[in-house]
């Protein structure tokens, strides 16, 4: 499945990329290319520039200079609501439910970036078939996201970016805080996002070991540089790197 | 003005300049010059209490009626010298403002605003309840004499201006001693971060205390010695109005700056008559002259507030890079840089507590 | 007996209107974290237009309708201009920009409509109502200021819990980031937020103002009022403005009807009640979490 370079128009390139915030550059001049399809890992130290990466290309952040290329579309500048209309969705770190709202609501939420054209039914047939595909969230669909356990909020996370029907799906440390067991879990389901449904996926990790174990390709960042990229496996090997750059 | 004797020094041309000015223009200008000490006096505590400590008060009005109100009684029936009627009125204003603290030791962001604004609005009605003390809605007269070596012929509207001027002056300069030690630094902690500062061993609720009790001996003495300047004191003086202006007043000058409290008095104080005089000047209808120079006291809020986030003090600031480069990070008032990344700052509903002045 | 019974029901009726001011600065306080110190300003101005309306065709509910439109375009219009460059500085900008804009309404009216104290109009006959021979207390405009605002405020409600625009809004003042990033335009939620307070803030000026007349300064004690009711019922409980206004409401009823010299007590009666709330609940009566401590 995975590739040893990258394919010639990726479903989403990052060039030269550069962002900050006030006086700091947190990203610099980074060049990222995700496959179609793929699981691309963006791993590093904190504070190397990974969040950065995923709000700057989810217009959270105003990029200083760079492209961020959909299927070589330069959307660079867009507002967080126009990338999600053209497909690139975004679950930032530890915001992944509204826990004011019911789960249903919750994946309503993730319904809105739709054109307001397509029919009720359409809509009433994705939240069935979300409800199938994920049967706790059935079972507490009018109950608060806030009273659901961590893994269970995690499932919403993903069954709400499903239904955004995203061609790239940006996600922050899905699995902060979960026990192991969850944790494993929840990479299961990141992994079935992008074998099943054909979602580019670029997923940004502190679980460094866990993450190369399901992606295709991997990026290393160090204060907002690139300092590695090549397929999941030749950075797994690689122990020098994981040593200085990934703490395993 | 990080040392002791570069404030005094401050504090003595700025005395200079006053009193060359209230010899030289008349006396209308003497009433201005009392009017606009009056207000820095108590514009100042207050920006310290938002600006340092980071506390929004509505309702500092009602702080300044009690230190009226005590010099007031305390001229008509005792007649004790104006000194230790002023100490007096800053004490009782002190205890008051301790109390009002303690209350509000626990409320953040709008309910402190809201209880505050109420503060402001029932503390008049009170001296409105109660004839037989407090003169009702009339109120109570204040005599207030110039000393007699001055001569006979000394304008006591001069005299007026050098008073308020001077406790003026001297509340800057304790404020700016303040700010500058141990409690101002413990003030600022606990607005940047509560948990923070009590986890450094700083008395959260004391400090909060303090600072209001600090803002109500400084709004205490502005109301004192606006008895004195205008003669009278009357619940139609201390309005929520008042209380409005000194906010609007501390905000615009600047939050937490000291100069800054003077140029928010400056334009509270001589913006509203210098458009009335345009206006009567030009012959309008007394229903349109009147109200001009309310709509146009609104405007100049809003424009001033949308070019200067920073307050005028903060744009004079900023002018001063432009010729000199970027200043160091000394001073008092908090620099609130607004973040670059576009979507605003996501706020949970009261899932963590407001600070007043955070970006 | 029938002393207690009309001071409960003047109590209810006054309550309504501060629930009306309540809910609007509570809309726009979920919203968007400001607090409109305009509010009761933008209803004067409003309640002008109605008036106006009213004298040049005859027609109250064309007033009545005036008044409502006018508060949807004027509340959208403040926060299209001068409160969306607010929005990410201090946030005590934006009181002093909301203080400007209260300042700068009241002047324009004086310019535009007189300061001189006008009446207003009441939809119904302000007679009192009696049951068999006994008077009320209430006339039927009074029940007709407790309909209004119980039917508008039953609609908001519904709108926000069971439509997709309400859904939208709801997310948007949840979570910002998580609403953009799912698409919603906020923006643009938050000018039909600042819109829908200004219905109700117009809807409550036009219902007072046959009590209080009006004038420029009309409005102020009924915003301070409608503030304290936000604040006791908790600024994030839209339940919770009803409830505080209902409170306060009849609290100030009782105190003006009983107390002696109990008019000019009013505010401290109202000073009293806020403070005790507070001091049990910091974040009013409805208020859902903790503060943070140590």
């Amino acid at each position: 499945m995975s590739s040893d370079t990258a394919p010639a128009t990726p479903a989403l390139a990052v060039e030269e990329l550069t962002a900050g915030y006030g006086g700091v550059i947190a990203l610099n001049g980074v060049s990222i290319s995700a496959g179609t399809s793929a699981i691309t890992a963006v791993l590093g130290a904190n504070g190397a520039g990974k969040t950065t990466l995923l709000r700057a290309v989810s217009g959270m952040l105003r990029p200083r200079a760079g492209r961020i290329l959909l299927a070589g579309a330069d959307l660079a500048g867009r507002s967080p609501e126009q990338m999600v209309r053209a497909g690139i969705a975004h679950v930032p770190e530890g915001q992944g439910v509204i826990p004011e709202l019911t789960v249903e609501e919750n994946l309503r939420v993730g319904m809105m970036s739709w054109r307001r054209a397509r029919p009720r039914a359409e809509r009433a047939a994705a939240l069935d078939e979300a409800y199938q595909r994920f049967p706790p969230l059935a079972a507490r669909r009018r109950k608060l996201a806030s009273s659901l356990s961590g893994g269970e909020r995690q499932m919403l996370v993903i069954a709400r970016a499903l239904l955004a029907r995203p061609r790239v799906l940006l996600l922050d440390e899905p699995s902060l805080g979960l026990a192991p067991r969850v944790m494993a879990q929840v990479m299961d389901l990141v992994v079935q996002l992008s074998r099943e449904h054909g979602i580019t996926i670029v997923l940004v990790e502190q679980n460094a070991r866990g993450a190369l174990a399901i992606a295709d390709h991997g990026v290393v960042l160090n204060l907002g540089r690139v300092v590695a990229a090549a397929d999941a496996a030749t950075l797994g090997a690689d122990v020098a790197l994981r040593h200085h750059y990934l703490g395993f | 003005m990080h040392t002791f004797p570069r404030r005094l020094g401050a504090a003595v041309a700025a005395a200079a300049v006053v009193w060359f000015l209230s010899v030289r223009l008349g006396t209308f200008r003497d009433y201005q010059i009392a009017e606009v000490a009056v207000e820095v006096t108590a514009v100042a505590g207050l920006s310290v209490l938002t600006g340092l400590s980071g506390q929004i008060s509505l309702g500092n009005g009602a702080f300044m009626a009690i230190g009226g109100y005590t010099t007031a009684l305390l001229l008509l029936h005792l007649n004790w010298p104006y000194i230790v009627v002023l100490v007096l009125s800053a004490a009782v204003t002190a205890v008051a403002g301790g109390i009002v603290g303690v209350a509000a030791a626990r409320l953040r962001g709008p309910y402190l605003a809201g209880a505050t604004l109420m503060l402001g609005v029932a503390l008049p009605a009170l001296a409105s309840a109660y004839q037989g003390v407090f003169g009702g809605d009339q109120g109570l007269n204040v005599t207030f004499t110039a000393p007699a070596f001055l001569g006979a012929a000394f304008p006591l509207t001069r005299w007026q201006a050098w008073v308020s001027t001077v406790v003026a002056l001297v509340t800057l300069l304790l404020l700016a001693n303040l700010c500058y030690s141990r409690i101002g630094r413990n003030w600022r902690a606990v607005r940047d971060d509560e948990v923070a500062a009590a986890l450094d061993g700083v008395n959260v609720a004391v400090t909060r205390i303090l600072a209001f009790a600090v803002s109500a001996i400084c709004a205490g003495l502005a109301g004192s010695l606006l008895a004195i300047v205008t003669s009278l004191v009357a619940p139609g003086a201390f309005t929520i109005t008042l209380s409005i202006a000194l906010l609007t007043a501390a905000v615009i000058g600047g939050l937490g700056s000291l100069p800054g409290a003077l140029w928010g008095s400056l334009l509270i104080v001589v913006v509203p008559t210098y458009i009335t005089d345009v206006a009567t000047s030009h012959g309008l209808s007394s229903s349109v002259g009147s109200n001009i120079p309310i709509a146009v006291y609104g405007a100049v809020l809003i424009v001033v507030m949308l070019a200067f986030p920073q307050g005028i003090q903060g744009g004079l600031r900023w002018i001063l890079t432009l010729f000199t480069g970027p200043e160091p990070r000394t001073r008092l008032s908090r620099d609130a840089p607004a973040p670059h990344v576009t979507p605003p700052a996501d706020e949970a509903p009261a899932s963590h507590h407001e600070k007043e002045g955070t970006p | 007996m029938v002393e207690f019974l009309q001071f409960t029901l003047n109590g209810i009726v006054f309550g309504m209107i501060y629930a009306a001011v309540a809910l609007s600065l509570v809309l726009i306080w979920r919203g968007t974290r400001l607090l409109n110190y305009a509010q009761g300003a933008m209803a004067m101005f409003t309640t002008y237009v109605a008036i106006e309306v009213i004298y040049r065709t005859g027609s109250y509910w064309a007033g009545f309708a005036a008044a409502l439109a006018a508060g949807v375009v004027l509340g959208a219009a403040c926060q299209l201009t001068i409160i969306r460059p607010t929005m990410n500085k201090p946030p005590l900008n934006a009181v002093i920009v909301t203080i400007g804009l209260l300042t700068l309404l009241e002047g324009l009216a004086g310019i535009f409509f007189g300061g001189q104290y006008r009446s207003f109009p009441a939809a119904f006959s302000v007679t009192g109502l009696r049951a068999g021979g006994t008077p009320l207390g209430v006339s039927r405009f009074d029940v007709f200021v407790t309909l209004a605002v119980l039917v508008v405020t039953g609609a908001l409600a519904v709108t926000f819990k069971y439509t997709s625009a309400g859904l939208r809004m709801r997310a948007a003042a949840f979570s910002t980031t998580i609403a953009r990033l799912s698409g919603i335009r906020v923006a643009r939620v938050l000018t039909v937020g600042w819109a829908l307070a200004g219905l109700l803030g117009a809807l409550a000026g036009v219902l007072v103002s046959p009590s209080t007349f009006l004038y420029p300064d009309s409005m102020d004690t009924i915003f301070v009022y409608g503030f304290t009711a936000a604040v006791i019922g908790g600024l994030d409980s839209a339940v919770g403005s009803v409830i505080g206004g209902l409170l306060l409401g009849l609290a100030l009823s009782y105190a003006g009807g009983y107390l002696p010299s109990g008019a000019s007590l009013v505010p401290v009666v109202a000073f009293g009640i806020l403070v005790v709330v507070l001091m049990i609940r910091p974040g009013g009566l409805f208020s859902a979490t903790q503060v943070r401590r140590v």
